[in-house]
């Protein structure tokens, strides 16, 4: 047996080793961790034109038996020792969370929360299910058709499987996906190139718990293998730049995870408070590494923005590299470090226009970009920006960062532009009104809570179930 | 089964053997009753390479090939002297942009064509079975040669056209769903074909092949032989060829050419190939060097990447060390041919940058 694990491609429930792989190092060291086959094009487009017998396999199982597979299978996931590759090896639950580690960046301990936040949807997905299809029963599912809350009901599979374009940034993103095999819908995934254990790691999850294997898809491939996954699978989820939002934005069988450019506002009201809001929004910005979505980006305020930027920084700008292991690790290394190298220009150069300042840099006694036992990290950046057109007031990057702005309260809906995760400070009736009507925020948080709050039984960035199912009307003689 | 090797004594024989041909194919370029007004034109203004080209090492003394006077000059300054007055076919290639570059001809086609028939089976090119080409033809001389194949071997062949160039234009241009719509409607017509009449060999390029293997099993349709060439493949593409769209049971025949060298048959694949195709140029005609691509008068070690330099060596077109733009593995002498050959053909710098194939 190899000491390097070589990860197959899954094709619906069969192994393959491709003559095409790569590695997956370590982001320190650059030792290889594992071999991954890599597919052509050619092998998805033929594999997907055979996804039926994949939904055959599932549909065998009632959606109950499937969601308590679910739940054994977060357990597996948590805790387990599963498969890992086709040439003998195993792996433990700390061994994924150190070589994750190693390869991802991020310490052990965001690892760990990731990790939680995978288990609880797997373990609570009738609470999910049941948020999300709005008390549905889901045996309705089962039989296609039934009567619930007075009415006939009859749902049907918008797809024949649910494709996958993930990304390496952070392993709890998987947990959007795993509600589809509890709705009956297997899953073809094209891991990210850093980041294959999770995904891998949680299909053996749910093959230990009794999930069929031809349910599963895990075909790392190209740009043009991509592609076919987003083309043939009939409902698929991508993540990626703003660039890549463009491409698919008019695609309603496509369902786009991009920058969330997530957001505090504090209202006229509560602004006099701001110094008790500062653990929660610089927990929002820092959290996971600043690596997710729901991170705070930006702080609009109508007042006080110099210092509550300075209160951010003082808070956060001493925040440096630590051990992976250390209990109290903040930041996340970077896998690729030219994607470093782009951050740290691309704010250096923000600064360069007038009216931004980078504030943490009092704080933080050295360079943005730090080095450390060989890895790449950035340090936490607030910078105070003076108005929302400013080229750094609006921006995600996938480290520690928030602009603070000045902004009126009756503007700061027409300036915020699109808001994955808002939470509005305020107890002003008239302001939560009109932040609840604002179409361009996804999810709303009223009052200090934090961006990244999850509440997985409510929709993030669309519905899994309404994306996966659709209700027709029926009508039966007999 | 190990690859199997060559005696050395085969390898200098032919090599012997082609600097015989070589000495002759110069005498004939160079010579003014015989050359063409190209290189006597040439030989005035730099050297005459009848005294000093004897053997191939010689061929360094000739700079790289300036492919632009292919493009640039008049087709008739090709004609050699026991030609002149002979009308020729005249072949282009390239032409995405521009002006493309020709290469007349006569017969070179058909040499080159009929020395390939040696090389196929005839359980997977029936003799007297209809061929069916989908791919370039226009001004290409794929099109004369596949025909010239498969009359060769008594068939006959039908063809459905792709114009290369648009489809390159169309994927420069991002206007991939017209080129997909193009796509279709060539894979359609061949459908029709395989559909409606018995055709027992296929000519194709490997997206083309999976295209249609996606809409017709292509044994049932009664394909038995594909022979296909237009991209590079790696490794893992032709065992998805031959595993997945021909189902280890249709004949595959990768070949690596183009208008100015003929045609590079693939050996047979042998297990501990896996799935790795080399190519021997049709020496003495033409010979294919790997070369370093920073020190191009260097050859580079086997089993070691380098740019391929074509030589061609015919009486109708001479053109010494043109530098093609493909990356290949230096391949060693393998049995039937006692001369090097090249593996893993891929555009230069493929490793680098994003190189426009298209389906061809």
């Amino acid at each position: 047996m190899s000491t390097v694990p070589h990860l197959p491609v899954l094709r619906l429930g069969r192994n393959y080793e491709s003559l095409e792989k790569f590695e997956v190092k370590d982001h320190k060291t650059g030792e290889v961790k594992a071999l991954v086959s890599n597919v052509n094009a050619g092998i998805v487009r033929r594999d997907l034109a055979k996804i039926g017998s994949a939904r055959a396999a599932l549909k065998k199982f009632t959606c109950s038996q499937l969601i308590e597979m679910s739940a054994k299978a977060g357990e597996f996931f948590l805790n387990g020792t599963l498969p890992l590759g086709d040439q003998g090896h195993t792996q433990s639950a700390q061994q994924y969370i150190e070589t994750l580690s190693c390869t991802s960046g991020l310490p052990w301990n965001m690892v760990q929360r990731n990790m939680a936040k995978v288990h609880f949807a797997l373990t609570n997905m009738k609470f999910v299910l049941n948020g999300l299809s709005r008390g549905l029963d889901l045996g309705i599912l089962d039989k296609g058709t039934g009567e619930q809350f007075g009415t006939k009901l009859s749902y049907f599979p918008t797809c024949n499987a649910l494709g996958l374009v993930m990304p390496s940034n952070s392993p709890a993103v998987n947990s959007l996906w795993i509600p589809a095999i509890s709705l009956k819908t297997p899953v073809v995934i094209k891991p990210g190139k850093e980041e294959p254990w999770t995904p891998y790691r949680l299909i053996q999850a749910f093959i230990a718990a009794g999930v069929p294997a031809e349910a599963f898809g895990f075909y790392p491939t190209d740009h043009e293998g991509a592609g076919e996954i987003l083309k043939s699978t009939g409902r698929s989820l991508i993540f990626g730049d703003k660039n890549t939002m463009a491409q698919y934005a008019n695609n309603p069988a496509i369902q786009l995870h991009g920058p969330g450019w997530s957001k505090f506002l504090i209202g006229d009201d509560c602004i006099e408070n701001w110094r008790d809001y500062i653990d929660v929004i610089a927990g929002a910005i820092s959290d996971n590494g600043g690596r997710s979505c729901i991170n705070a980006s930006a702080v609009v305020v109508p007042k006080y923005a110099a210092e509550i930027a300075a209160a951010l920084a003082q808070k956060l700008g001493p925040f440096a590299p630590t051990r992976s292991d250390d209990p109290n690790a903040r930041l996340s290394g970077f896998a690729n470090i030219k994607m470093a190298d782009f951050i740290d220009a691309q704010i250096d150069d923000g600064l360069k226009v007038p009216g931004a300042t980078d504030v943490t840099a009092q704080y933080r006694n050295g360079p943005r970009k730090a080095i450390f036992e060989g890895g790449t990290y950035m340090r936490p950046t607030i910078v105070l920006c003076d108005s929302f057109v400013h080229p750094l007031a609006n921006k995600e990057f996938l480290c520690p960062y928030a602009s603070v702005v000045t902004c009126p309260q009756s503007e700061m809906l027409h300036k915020i532009g699109y808001t994955l995760a808002a939470s509005v400070i305020t107890k002003d009736q008239a302001f939560i009104e009109a932040v609840t009507d604002f179409a361009e925020i996804d999810r709303l948080n009223i009052g200090p809570v934090s961006t990244m709050k999850i509440s997985w039984d409510q929709p993030h960035e669309g519905n899994m179930f309404e994306f996966l199912w659709q209700r027709r009307s029926i009508e039966r003689a007999w | 089964m190990p690859i199997p090797t060559v005696a050395p004594e085969l390898v200098a024989k032919a090599k012997a053997e082609l600097d015989a041909h070589l000495r002759e194919i110069i005498s004939w370029h160079f010579s003014p009753e015989t050359g063409c007004p190209y290189w006597l034109d040439w030989a005035g203004k730099n050297f005459d390479p009848r005294k000093e080209v004897t053997k191939t090492e010689d061929l360094l003394k000739f700079g790289h090939f300036a492919d632009e006077s292919l493009r640039d000059l008049q087709p008739e300054v090709w004609v050699p002297a026991q030609f002149k007055g002979k009308p020729y076919n005249i072949f282009e290639t390239g032409g995405t942009t521009g002006m493309p570059k020709q290469r007349i001809g006569w017969n070179d086609y058909k040499v080159d064509y009929s020395e390939f028939s040696e090389k196929i089976s005839d359980a997977h090119f029936p003799r007297g079975g209809a061929w069916l080409m989908m791919g370039p033809t226009g001004p290409r001389r794929l099109r004369l040669a596949i025909e010239h194949l498969a009359n060769v071997r008594g068939s006959s062949c039908y063809f459905i056209d792709l114009d290369p160039r648009f489809v390159k234009k169309l994927i420069t241009n991002k206007q991939f769903d017209v080129a997909k719509q193009y796509m279709a409607h060539v894979v359609d017509q061949a459908t029709l074909i395989l559909k409606n009449r018995k055709v027992t060999g296929l000519f194709t390029t490997p997206k083309l092949l999976e295209a249609i293997a996606e809409k017709v099993n292509l044994w049932d349709a009664g394909i038995r032989g594909v022979f296909c060439g237009g991209t590079s493949m790696k490794p893992q593409e032709v065992r998805f060829i031959i595993e997945e769209l021909l189902e280890n049971r249709i004949g595959f025949y990768p070949t690596y050419g183009n208008t100015l060298m003929g045609l590079a048959a693939s050996v047979p694949l042998q297990p501990e190939d896996n799935y790795s195709v080399t190519y021997y140029a049709p020496q003495p005609r033409a010979i294919l060097r790997v070369v370093n691509p920073d020190q191009t008068d260097e050859t580079v070690a086997y089993d070691t990447w380098g740019r391929a330099e074509l030589t061609t060596l015919t009486k109708e077109f001479f053109m010494p060390r043109f530098l093609e733009r493909d990356e290949v593995i230096r391949r060693a002498p393998r049995p039937p041919y006692a001369w090097d050959g090249v593996g893993d053909v891929r555009p230069f710098g493929a490793m680098t940058k994003t190189i426009v194939e298209g389906v061809y």
